[in-house]
Formats: structure tokens, C-alpha cells, sequence
């Protein structure tokens, strides 16, 4: 408390005297808030922050991407492994828009993320000047917040505001836009950081009484299900939720943006819902007396067709957005609040309990699932390699100690499903916009914000292509990501929708690929193709052993699919094991 | 669930920012629904503006919806209510040519049955204001729409409700 008021008090005494710019202003501000990195792109409007950055580049590192959508997927990384505020800075213009997919992203993952683009001067606004766009405009379906300064005295309060809302409650991305005249112009730079806006309420009050009904019902419980998702992991929550479950003996299922939250190896955790997801938590959903959902929002990928979705059931949602509540399923009850503080509430009011019997039947189910899908998918015995062996070699290797960056498609299914996780903040991953091209960068921002971590990155021969270009970052950067590409020769999860669904019309979903290994080795990196299965165990050994960046490229399956599969508009109880 | 359809006055208490509109527009454009009328003005709280919509939803796409305009960080607070639960006018002005105030008896008395409101008059044209629902206006228009109208302009909805609406209150919590 002292340390902070005589911080502030230094700060006001500097402020008062201190003429800067509006540019430097900016750098203040995040050094401030605390930021050390930042990912971007430079461009005309953006130049005197630019400028800036190289008179503070001793504090503050800017990360020059290859393209600015790897710079927003760079900062969604650093923010998913560390929970911090991601930054990301870009130009007018295309500079601008190349933001949009990685703030969409962030969005609708939740994901905290300040974007700083640069404007056109503000007399030059609505002129269709160069490089003009109304980005304020366009990111506004897709931002928690945004905002254009047109003024520098406006900066400190906006950024302030910007990272407030971005990282309080549920978070989100905000996009500051800033005239160049503003970054020009030079006032008496003043900051403090923002403690409320009152029309914004972060965090509900938990209702005491919701919470002494959501007790009853677990407690009066034969066969209580778990859902959690990201908010466990977005509040920090995974002590008091493994404490819950613990002691009330539930069993506990997890959407692809919640797994790491608790070890995978935990004997309460009974896998993945949805889509993809493991056979008995989704078969079990329709036969749970109470479903008890934390922190996850019913995605329809997680529920499948709603009309049959856990009817049977009363349904508990535990969540920091009201608009949540009853958006997808309706709820029996709802506590409002934060996760952490609402479960560390609740473990007081629940009798310990095993439920046994209840046990039986998830283990039951996942020796159906072992025998018809995860057997074959781990121990192959055809020839042609599968993704399942990669990510169980990963695993022998790094020992579950890894982050897991995934892209979007079949390894993704494969990665999330197969991984193991001993620590939370590890799988970081497109969940609710699916982004083709988000590992590569997101492996970037994952790796700077924890050196210490071992970051391996499983990507498609597809999705791998659309941010290829980072590859100049990492070798730029030295940063010691672990590239694995998982090729298939296809757009795999759309030829397995082709094959099952479009009688196997393989519409543009076969892929020309040029020489990975080249490619990589191009910038520099070590790199290595593997196609047989001998020759598997010592390339993932030797890319984990490996100091810097390594590349490897495995050969798989060209038509393999996977499974368990919920067709869509299909029951979560009607999925698919073949 | 049901199916039917209400028309609901929605009213949203915001900080007065410039994107704001952009914002609540598009949680309606994005889920394909028509916004029937919208007003903004000052509202009894210094500094609040108050927005006033008209839509026509099913009631749990209307919950929905109110839980999506709240989240916005700027807005303080949004309520939805049906017909019965307020007091509801809209205004609208009608331009004609003055001779036919003159030429067509039927005029003055379709003028003073409606309860409207000359605002002005001159050689040329003159102005009728009309405050009321939207079928008493609708009213007026087809009447006069058989002498000719050279213009006619017709706002949103402005409403009060019946019951209290807790935001001065939350405010100063
Ligand atoms: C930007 C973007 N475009 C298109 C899609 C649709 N899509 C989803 S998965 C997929 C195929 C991915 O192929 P690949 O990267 O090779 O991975 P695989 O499924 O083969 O593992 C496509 C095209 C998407 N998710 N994102």
C-alpha cells in the first residue's frame, strides 16, 4: 500500500513538470501498466509512437511480426499463458484491418488484449484520406470496448480505461485508435490508473441464496456432471475447483479452452465435452440428475442440438456474465459472480460425497471409447502414422510439462483430446472463432511471456500456411517455440465432412505443399521431416531437446478422421464413435 | 418456449459516447432484427442520455438482447416493457400547401378533430404537428393524404414508464 502511494506520488511530481508528446505518452502508459512487450507493425500513421518505442526500447521489447494478424495472435498467446493483458500495435489503414480475425478471436475467447492503431490526422477524418478507415467502426461488433483520440490530454485516461476493461470481469479485447495529430501534440502527461467506470459493473455480487440452492441441488445429487470451461482458468479459480469437486466426488468434464485447469491425470477428470469430445461425459450429459456448468458459456460445438440436451436435468450455471445466463440453456440456477470467489463460497456448503456407482459408468463408457477409437489412435497398428502417436510421443517427452499451442482442425481435435496437462494456462487454442492460423503467432507470444516454459505448437498442413511468414519472426526473435506440423496432404477437418457428409466430394480440400523442411530451414531453422514410425520417438526427442526453434513436419494419415464425433443438429448422447 | 411476438419499448440509460449507437445497433443488426423506431435525447439524470427503441421480439430473444445491451461497458442500464406498462407518443409534422387550408372546408375540421397543431403559416406552405400513438398519426396522414402532403416526417417513440424505473438510484449506490 505505502510502496503504491509513493509511487503515485513520484509519478504526479514528474507529471507536473513533464511536457511530452502524445506518442511518448503512449509508451507511458504501458510502461505503467506493466507492459513489456508488444507486438506489432509500423506504418505511416503510427510513426511517432514508433519513434518512441526507439528511445524506450530499452523497456519496452516491440516485436516486429510478419504480418499484423500474427501480431494480435502473438499478444492473445502472451495473454493466455500468463493472464496478462496482450498488446498488440498496428498502422491505419490495413494495418488496422489486418487486426480484425485476431480481435474476433480474442472476443469471443475471451482473451485480454489492448490494440493501439494509428489514424489518419483527426482534420483529415471522413476525408477518404490515405490509409483511412473507420476502424473504430468496423472493430466495434467484435471489441469489448473501443475508442478515438483525437486529443493527446486524452491518452492517459483512455489507455487507462482501455486496460481496465480489457483485463476486469470478463475480458476482452479493446481497440484505441489515435489520431496522428493526437501522438503529435504535446500536453502535461498525468497518469492514473482506472479503479471503476460506472457504468460498468466487472464482476455481479454473488446472491447468497443462489448459492445455498445450488448446494441443495448438489448435495441431494445421484449423478452430478461438471462442465467447467475457461473461467476457471480466467479467475484463477483451479485451487477452490479442485477443492469442490474433490470434496463433493463429482465427476468433472472440460470444453477445449478449459482443459489444463486441473492435471489431466486427475481421477476426477472425465475428459471433453462436445463435438470431438470423449464418449462418457458426452453420452452422460443426457442422463446427470444436475448439471453443474462453471465458467462456460453452452457453446452449441459443446451441446450439439439443444432440444435434447441435458432435459433430464437440473441445470446450475455458475458465471461472471449475466447475459450468459439462459442465452443457450436455460438454468435452474444461476450464481452470478466470479468463479473463484463463488466456488471458494460454495465448498463450505456441500457434504462429501463419492458417488461410486456414478464413477462406474464413465469408466464403463471410456473402455468402449478406449477399444473402438483411442486404441487405434495411440497404438496404431496400420502402416500410415497417426496424430494421436504424435501427441502421445509429445507427451512421453515433455512429460506434460508443456504449453500446447493448437490450430484449428483435426490435430486440434487430436491435440486437445490426447495432450496431457499437469499445469494450468497450457492449452492455448482458437476455441469459439476457430482461426486458421493463430498457432504459429500465438506460439510466439505464448514463448516470450514464459521463457521458461517448453512451448510446442501442432498445427495442419493448412492453417500452418496462413501465418507461415511468423516464421521470420521466430527466427528474428530466437524465440525457442517447437514447430510440429501435422500433414496430412489435406484440409483434413473438411475432408472428413466431405467424406461423411458430401459423399466424399473432395472440394478444393487437397493440398500442393511445398518442401516444409526447406521452408524452415530457410529462416534458419533446425528441421525435420519424419514418415516413418521408427523414426518418430527420436525427431520429437530431438525437437524437444533441441535449444532453439526446431521445426518438425510428420507425415500422417491422408484420410484419417477423428472421432468420437457429434454430427451437427445431432444429441450430444447420439455421438458417433465410428 | 413460445413463439409469438410482442413489440416491446426498450429504454437504455448510457454514458453519452460517440459510438455508442454503432454499438447497440448492432446487437440487433447482427441477429437480424428490425428496429422499428429509435430516439435519443438528454434523460432526468445530468449526463445520462436515455435511448428509447422499438422492437418487435419474442420474449426470450427480448431478455436475451437486454443482457447483450447491458454488457456494453458504456451502458448503465436497459429495461424492456410492453405497451400496457407505459406511456407512449410519437410526434410528427405534416408540410401542405396553404391554399388548400383555405380552399378545403374538410381540412380545418379534419385539423381540430385530430387535436393537431398549426405551428406555422405562410403564403406558401404551413406545418401540422401531431403528438399521439402511431395509429392516430397514421390517421391524420391517410385523411390528409387525400389533399396532397408536400412533406411528412413522423419521430421514434418517446415513452415514460408506469412503474419506477430504479436508475437514479443505482447511480448514486
Ligand atoms: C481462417 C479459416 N478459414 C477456414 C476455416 C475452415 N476450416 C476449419 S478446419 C479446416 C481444415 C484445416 O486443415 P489443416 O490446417 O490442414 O488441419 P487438419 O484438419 O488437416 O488437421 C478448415 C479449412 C477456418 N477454420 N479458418
Amino acid at each position: 500500500m505505502k510502496e503504491t502511494e509513493t509511487i503515485q506520488i513520484v509519478r504526479k511530481e514528474t507529471a507536473t513538470t513533464e511536457r511530452i508528446s502524445g506518442s511518448e505518452a503512449v509508451i507511458k502508459c504501458l510502461l505503467a501498466e506493466g507492459v513489456d512487450i508488444l507486438y506489432g507493425y509500423p506504418g505511416g500513421a503510427i510513426m511517432p509512437v514508433y519513434d518512441e518505442l526507439y528511445k524506450y526500447q530499452d523497456k519496452i521489447h516491440h516485436v516486429l511480426t510478419r504480418h499484423e494478424q500474427g501480431a494480435t495472435h502473438a499478444a492473445q498467446g502472451y495473454a493466455r499463458i500468463s493472464g496478462k493483458v496482450g498488446v498488440a500495435i498496428a498502422t491505419s489503414g490495413p494495418g488496422a484491418t489486418n487486426l480484425i480475425t485476431g480481435i474476433a478471436d480474442a472476443q469471443i475467447d475471451s482473451t485480454p488484449m489492448v490494440c493501439i492503431t494509428g489514424q489518419v490526422g483527426s482534420q483529415l477524418l471522413g476525408s477518404d484520406a490515405f490509409q483511412e478507415t473507420d476502424i473504430v467502426g468496423i472493430s466495434t461488433p467484435v471489441t469489448k470496448w473501443n475508442h478515438q483520440i483525437t486529443k493527446a490530454s486524452e491518452i492517459p485516461e483512455v489507455l487507462a480505461k482501455a486496460f481496465y476493461i480489457a483485463k476486469s470481469g470478463r475480458p476482452g479485447p479493446v481497440l484505441i485508435d489515435i489520431t496522428k495529430d493526437a501522438q503529435f501534440e504535446e500536453f502535461d502527461f498525468k497518469y492514473e490508473k482506472c479503479k471503476g467506470i460506472r457504468s460498468y459493473k466487472p464482476v455481479p455480487e454473488t446472491d447468497k441464496n443462489s448459492l445455498k440452492a445450488a448446494a441443495e441441488l448438489i448435495n441431494k445429487a445421484k449423478k452430478p456432471l461438471i462442465i467447467w470451461g475457461q473461467g476457471i482458468i480466467l479467475s484463477e479459480a483451479e485451487e477452490a475447483f479442485k477443492a469442490v469437486i474433490e470434496k463433493a466426488g463429482i465427476p468433472a468434464a472440460w470444453t477445449i479452452l478449459g482443459v489444463s485447469a486441473i492435471p489431466t491425470s486427475h481421477p476426477l477428470n472425465v475428459g471433453m465435452v462436445g463435438m470431438h469430445g470423449n464418449y462418457a461425459p458426452n453420452v452422460l450429459t443426457n442422463e446427470c440428475d444436475v448439471l453443474i456448468a462453471i465458467g462456460m458459456r453452452f457453446d452449441d460445438r459443446v451441446t450439439g442440438n439443444l432440444e435434447s440436451y441435458a432435459k433430464q436435468a437440473k441445470v446450475i450455471h455458475f458465471e461472471i456474465d449475466p447475459a450468459e445466463i439462459d442465452k443457450n440453456v436455460k438454468t435452474d440456477v444461476a450464481v452470478l459472480g466470479d468463479a473463484k470467489s463463488s466456488l471458494k463460497a460454495l465448498l463450505p456448503l456441500l457434504n462429501a460425497n463419492s458417488h461410486n456407482d456414478w464413477h462406474h459408468k464413465f469408466k464403463a463408457l471410456y473402455e468402449i471409447e478406449f477399444e473402438k477409437v483411442i486404441k487405434n489412435d495411440l497404438h496404431p497398428t496400420k502402416e500410415s502414422l497417426t496424430m494421436g502417436e504424435v501427441l502421445k510421443e509429445i507427451n512421453i517427452h515433455t512429460k506434460g510439462e508443456a504449453a500446447i499451442v493448437s490450430d484449428v482442425g483435426q490435430h486440434q481435435m487430436v491435440a486437445c483430446r490426447y495432450a496431457n496437462f499437469n499445469t494450468t494456462k497450457s492449452n492455448i487454442t482458437s476455441g469459439g472463432l476457430g482461426t486458421m492460423g493463430f498457432a504459429l503467432p500465438a506460439a510466439i507470444g505464448a514463448k516470450m511471456a514464459a521463457p521458461e516454459r517448453e512451448v510446442v505448437m501442432i498445427a495442419g498442413d493448412g492453417g500452418y500456411q496462413m501465418t507461415i511468414q511468423e516464421l521470420g519472426t521466430i527466427f528474428q526473435q530466437k524465440v525457442p517455440v517447437k514447430i510440429v506440423v501435422l500433414n496430412n496432404e489435406f484440409l483434413g477437418m473438411v475432408r472428413q465432412w466431405q467424406q461423411l457428409f458430401f459423399d466424399k466430394r473432395y472440394a478444393s480440400t487437397e493440398m500442393v505443399n511445398p518442401d516444409f523442411v526447406a521452408i524452415a530451414k530457410g529462416y534458419h531453422i533446425d528441421a525435420k521431416k519424419v514418415t516413418k514410425r521408427e523414426d518418430l520417438k527420436n525427431a520429437v526427442k530431438e525437437m524437444i531437446d533441441c535449444k532453439g526453434p526446431y521445426f518438425l513436419e510428420v507425415r500422417v494419415e491422408k484420410e484419417g478422421n477423428v472421432f468420437p464425433m457429434i454430427p451437427t443438429g445431432a444429441s450430444v448422447s447420439d455421438i458417433r464413435l465410428e | 418456449m413460445s413463439t409469438e411476438k410482442n413489440i416491446y419499448t426498450v429504454t437504455i440509460y448510457t454514458e453519452n459516447n460517440i459510438g455508442l449507437l454503432n454499438r447497440i445497433s448492432a446487437i440487433f443488426q447482427r441477429r437480424h432484427i428490425n428496429i422499428e423506431s429509435i430516439n435519443s435525447s438528454v434523460s432526468e439524470i445530468e449526463n445520462v442520455s436515455k435511448w428509447t427503441l422499438v422492437v418487435k421480439l419474442h420474449v426470450d430473444s427480448m431478455k436475451r438482447i437486454i443482457g447483450q445491451i447491458e454488457k456494453q461497458v458504456e451502458v448503465i442500464k436497459a429495461y424492456y416493457h410492453t405497451d400496457e406498462e407505459t406511456i407512449y407518443q410519437e410526434s410528427c409534422l405534416f408540410k401542405i400547401k396553404s391554399d388548400l387550408l383555405f380552399d378545403e372546408r374538410q381540412i380545418q375540421n379534419i385539423i381540430k378533430e385530430s387535436n393537431a397543431r398549426i405551428v406555422t403559416v405562410n403564403k406558401v406552405f404551413f406545418v401540422l404537428e401531431k403528438s399521439g400513438r402511431k395509429e392516430e398519426i397514421e390517421l391524420l396522414y391517410r385523411e390528409l393524404s387525400v389533399f396532397g402532403i408536400m412533406q411528412f416526417t413522423r419521430s421514434g417513440r418517446v415513452a415514460v414508464t408506469k412503474n419506477e424505473m430504479k436508475i437514479s438510484t443505482m447511480l448514486k449506490a
